[in-house]
């Protein structure tokens, strides 16, 4: 079993408060390993544009099919809040890419401040997207929480009421709102998800784990964070200002 | 010229002290828990030959009940769940992760003179995202079945009242395995080879392990989030593809076969790769063509992605989307051909053996020309509205995953057999299953080629009487066909129990596969191996290791 601990690579600490790094055994050099780590972290990036490619598809398929249905649902958006929420995500990009900059010159209390910020920006961002939610709910606008079941003698859909009569001579109202739904509950879920992985970042960056000759998980959450803000730079004018 | 071998320390292991990956820690946490990519891949072959073995019982439970035109053994209902978990355990749970997970595991960082693959946990990881998706498949089972096909085809699958949502999540899972699986593959090739090893001089099963790689990552997301589309429609009717509620079910084909076409060479493209290395080494001669089979690999990867359109020429999409398909599709076959031209020209003139690998080899380059010639068939437009749903689409794309896939499976299964364990199964009766599984494979679908070109319409659990003859004729092929298998599976366990050992270099391959100790250490070689000559190159093989018997 010497064999197995007998060669292992150790990055030293840049100073007192870091924590040095071994490198895993089975990797030659830290070099390696940060590009192994980079590269497929790119290619798991692809797969969430890919996943999420499916439903910008879905999108375009239907705002093909039901331009008016896209153009009246998309009226129901408060395209106030949207740009808001736009501008928190593209703040706290900056924030992460600053934090990560902080962790790649070992300032290790500005990385702390900064993945703060991020951290705070996703809380802010599903606060007002809760708020939005809510109102979709009280327009009887909002699938899965709106209940489940489909009454096929009535044609009525347990979730999709419209109480205010605003989507009325549209053909399938409900189908906005379903995308509508579909793609920013999934995009809210990485959001959440990115955000639990900042937090994380910021529990190794106490300890002093990352600092200028070990930064990698910094760098990977960082990648994933702007990840989730390009795909709402998209949802955004998609749903709320195509209209 | 043996001066040209790197320093592999082959004969240090023959003084027999030093472990191997098998033993060298004991206890089920040390199998549980292992990031060794050797013992991840011995459970991934535990884990999809147990599948494989599920989905087999289930194809002659549907073969036995085709016995009779009126069905001999099960309620229609029934028939149409045990077709079913037939074409899902065999798809997802067995061909998709087969080959990948298994031996490519095994053998793609042996290949590449690695330690391991580049990220070992997130390859753990997927095993057990497979064994989950796997479960949740069983669960399914226990939760009264689903009856839609392995297709899950909208509208039907939104609303039968089955087990669907159980099933779709659990395939949403095992995408995730077959995900990590090929990422880790891609960054693993990229990043882990030997010093030397160049692109051009990779084996090709690592270039086809490669390709495949790259459709698991592009192509799989999309099928993810369709079956999440579909359960989300089953649970709060969403509608996307709802015909009542404005959605569009011919959506959900575009979504499933934009991920289920490259996926059928997911299935394919390890199957070409083992027989690429098999065909070299027992001809003894180097491959015919090599950059045109590790091209024609990438060039497969990328049109497989444009021809998903040719499984729904009868779907009503436009005219124009149909030829561009057709056209693709025929285009698609060119690199396929190239292949086999080339691993026929390469045998040609070889000194072959005819060992059991090399039987199974040969069996797959004939049945391969028939699935792959028939496809080309399939896809002409006006055939295909003939053929189309009928039993000549099934013997196909059976000639292609059962007899083309599976066959290339158990080739690859027998060639690094002595590599993983050291230990030899009995040849005479590895040559007797070979030709058995043969025999009885084409039995199978010869009469289902027939009866489809006739009108037989596939998935039905009754017929009638005039394709009697044909379904008894298929099914007698299915029990010889399992028969096989059964013998195959024994004399593999057998092995295990009481087998010879096996020589260092038992096949005389010159990849680095077979220069490392056999069965290899944890971290694979004794000293990092250092590559100096071309791939293939027989010249350097030391014939001494040929006659080292393991230990």
């Amino acid at each position: 079993m010497s064999h197995d601990h007998g060669h292992s690579v150790v990055v030293p600490a840049p100073g007192p408060g870091f924590l040095p790094h071994t490198v895993a055994h089975h990797f030659d050099t830290p070099t390696q390993e940060f590009q192994s780590a980079k590269l497929g972290f790119w290619l798991f990036l692809a797969t969430e544009i890919l996943l999420f490619g499916g439903m910008f598809a879905a999108y375009f398929f239907f705002h093909q099919a039901y331009p008016e249905t896209f153009h009246q649902g998309g009226k129901q958006l408060s395209w106030e809040l949207g740009a808001i929420n736009t501008t928190v995500l593209l703040l706290s990009s900056w924030t992460m890419a600053m934090g990560v900059r902080c962790a790649q010159t070992s300032q290790k209390n500005k990385l702390l401040v900064y993945c703060g910020l991020t951290v705070l920006g996703a809380v802010i961002f599903m606060v007002i997207k809760t708020i939005e939610y809510m109102a979709k709910y009280e327009h009887g606008f909002l699938p899965v929480f709106g209940g489940m079941g489909y009454d096929e003698a009535t044609g009525q859909l347990a979730w999709y009421k419209d109480y205010h009569g605003v989507m009325e001579g549209v053909p399938f109202g409900n189908l906005f709102f379903s995308i509508y739904f579909t793609m920013t509950a999934i995009h809210g879920l990485h959001v959440i998800i990115g955000a639990g992985l900042i937090l994380w970042i910021m529990k190794g960056a106490a300890k002093g784990r990352f600092h200028a000759h070990y930064y990698l998980p910094v760098d990977l959450v960082g990648l994933y964070w702007h990840l989730v803000d390009l795909i709402w730079i998209f949802l955004f004018p998609l749903l709320y200002l195509v209209p | 010229m043996t001066t040209h071998v790197p320093a592999l320390d082959i004969h240090t292991s023959e003084h027999g002290s030093k472990p191997n990956y098998l033993n060298v820690t004991k206890g089920f946490k040390s199998w549980a828990l292992t990031l060794d990519h050797k013992r991840i891949g011995l459970m991934y072959l535990i884990g999809v030959t147990a599948a494989f073995l599920a989905g087999g019982v289930f194809a002659l439970l549907v073969r036995l009940h085709l016995w009779e035109p009126h069905g001999a053994l099960f309620t229609n209902a029934t028939y149409n769940q045990i077709f079913t978990l037939h074409g899902v355990f065999m798809v997802f749970i067995f061909v998709i992760p087969a080959i990948p997970g298994s031996l490519g595991n095994i053998v793609l960082p042996l290949m590449l003179g690695a330690k391991d693959v580049a990220l070992p946990r997130l390859n753990l990881l997927s095993f057990y995202l497979w064994l989950t998706g796997t479960c949740f498949a069983l669960y399914a089972i226990l939760a009264g079945g689903f009856d839609t096909g392995w297709t899950f085809y909208a509208p039907y699958s939104l609303y039968t009242n089955q087990a669907v949502v159980s099933i779709g999540l659990g395939i949403f899972i095992l995408g995730f395995s077959s995900i990590f699986t090929g990422l880790n593959f891609i960054v693993t090739t990229h990043k882990m080879r030997a010093p030397g090893l160049t692109w051009f001089r990779m084996p090709l099963f690592v270039w086809a392990i490669y390709a495949t790689a790259i459709l698991q990552v592009l192509a799989t997301p999309v099928l993810g989030i369709t079956v999440l589309l579909v359960a989300l429609e089953r649970i709060y009717n969403i509608g996307i593809f709802d015909p009542r509620l404005g959605g569009d079910p011919v959506l959900f084909e575009h979504f499933f076969w934009f991920y289920s076409h490259p996926a059928v060479y997911i299935m394919v493209l390890p199957a070409f790769g083992i027989v690429s290395e098999l065909v070299t080494v027992h001809s003894r001669k180097p491959l015919f063509g090599y950059k045109l089979i590790a091209f024609s690999s990438l060039a497969i990867a990328v049109i497989s992605f444009l021809v998903w359109g040719h499984h729904m020429f009868t779907s009503g999409q436009s005219t124009y989307a149909m030829f561009a398909f057709s056209f693709l599709t025929f285009f698609v076959a060119i690199p396929t051909a190239i292949k086999e031209f080339s691993w026929v020209a390469t045998i040609w003139k070889g000194s072959i053996a005819m060992n059991a690998p090399m039987l199974y080899t040969l069996s797959f380059l004939i049945i391969f020309a028939i699935g792959g010639l028939t496809g080309v068939i399939l896809g002409a437009l006006n055939v295909d509205i003939h053929l189309h749903d009928t039993y000549f689409v099934v013997a196909h794309f059976h000639y292609v995953m059962m007899g083309s896939i599976a066959l290339a499976f158990f080739a690859g299964l027998h060639h690094w057999w002595p590599k993983m364990f050291g230990l030899m199964y009995n040849e005479g009766l590895a040559k007797l299953a070979c030709g058995i599984i043969f025999v009885g494979f084409n039995a199978t679908f010869i009469p289902q080629f027939i009866m489809g070109s006739r009108g037989m319409p596939r998935r039905y659990a009754t017929y009638v009487e005039d394709f009697e003859m044909y379904h008894k004729a298929s099914t007698l092929g299915a029990i010889v066909l399992g028969s096989g298998v059964a013998l195959m599976v024994g004399y593999l366990v057998h092995s295990l129990l009481a087998g010879k050992k096996a020589m260092q270099n038992q096949w005389g391959g010159v990849t680095l596969d077979w220069l490392s100790p056999t069965p290899p250490p944890l971290e694979n070689f004794d000293t990092p191996p250092v590559v100096t000559h071309e791939v293939y190159d027989y010249s350097v093989l030391d014939l001494k290791t040929l006659q080292t018997p393991v230990r």
